[in-house]
């Protein structure tokens, strides 16, 4: 199994690829080569985010992930608690 | 509406209390041209946009200024977490201390506090996407001042980032701008 770190890592790659990715498409919105890589790497970051969710615990609130066993959400570390590691 | 994201948009990781390099940091987090004020005044002028594509690039980076936010808060506050009472005095913030403990605050190293009058909103589009081109160009050359001052791998690193991010929002903004003039 991928640790939490190398995990979170793979989804800040994957992520921030489609934030680039995202803000070209916004001024580009005809390139195709752009949308199919926007496509592609939602697919992969979907995977990514599914894995993390399953094993170390809900990346998002407001219904977007469930809690399995208990209110997840606040009982694990903030990113910004995490920073001595 | 907008969700958080439970993570830091790149990593953190700051061992040690940095009192001098939290004033810089301040600036690049609430100073007039820091990142509060890039994403408060692009997700403001996004309403008033007639052009769909000029609303969703403004939507956009405001948003992943958010997490910009987000980042220096948290670097602010590292820098700042149990740094001695010399290091406090001797770097000049100890009246920020007096006021805002070891939280990071909207005040720049000079001490001046976060003003609305910073966010760029006149409501005509070709100047305000200018002034965010200008915003995004002052906020690097804010990154590269702070980089010169800091021989620390684990503040250059995140500045790094953020020192790309925005030359990258210049260009979408300067596209944004060339559509509005076409």
């Amino acid at each position: 199994m991928v640790s939490k770190e190398e995990l979170l890592q793979q989804i800040a790659e994957c992520e921030f690829t489609l934030i680039d990715i995202n803000l070209f498409l916004d001024t580009h919105p005809e390139c195709e080569r752009a949308l199919s890589d926007y496509n592609c790497y939602a697919q992969q970051l979907a995977a990514l985010k599914k894995m993390y969710e399953e094993n170390y615990g809900p990346l998002h609130n407001f219904g977007n992930d469930t809690s399995e066993g208990s209110w997840k959400w606040v009982t694990q570390a903030w990113p910004w608690n995490e920073m001595e590691g | 509406m907008f969700i958080y994201e439970k993570r830091l948009i790149f990593p953190v990781k700051i061992k040690k209390p940095d009192v001098r390099v939290a004033k810089y940091i301040a600036t690049l987090y609430g100073g007039a041209n820091g990142e509060i004020t890039a994403s408060l005044s692009y997700l403001n002028q996004r309403y008033y946009m007639d052009d769909k594509i000029v609303s969703g690039i403004l939507t956009d980076i405001g948003t992943e200024e958010l997490s910009h936010v987000e980042m220096l808060g948290a670097m602010l506050t590292a820098c700042l977490k149990n740094a001695s009472r010399d290091e406090i005095i001797k770097h000049g913030l100890d009246s920020w201390y007096v006021n805002h403990g070891t939280a990071p605050f909207l005040a720049d190293s000079d001490g001046y506090l976060w003003n609305a009058a910073y966010v760029g909103t006149t409501g005509d589009p070709i100047a305000d996407i200018t002034n965010n081109m200008a915003a995004e160009q002052k906020a690097r050359a804010g990154y590269e001042a702070v980089l010169r001052l800091t021989d620390d791998p684990d503040i250059i690193a995140p500045l790094r980032f953020l020192r790309e991010r925005e030359i990258v929002h210049f260009q979408r903004f300067g596209e944004a701008l060339n559509r509005l003039q076409g």
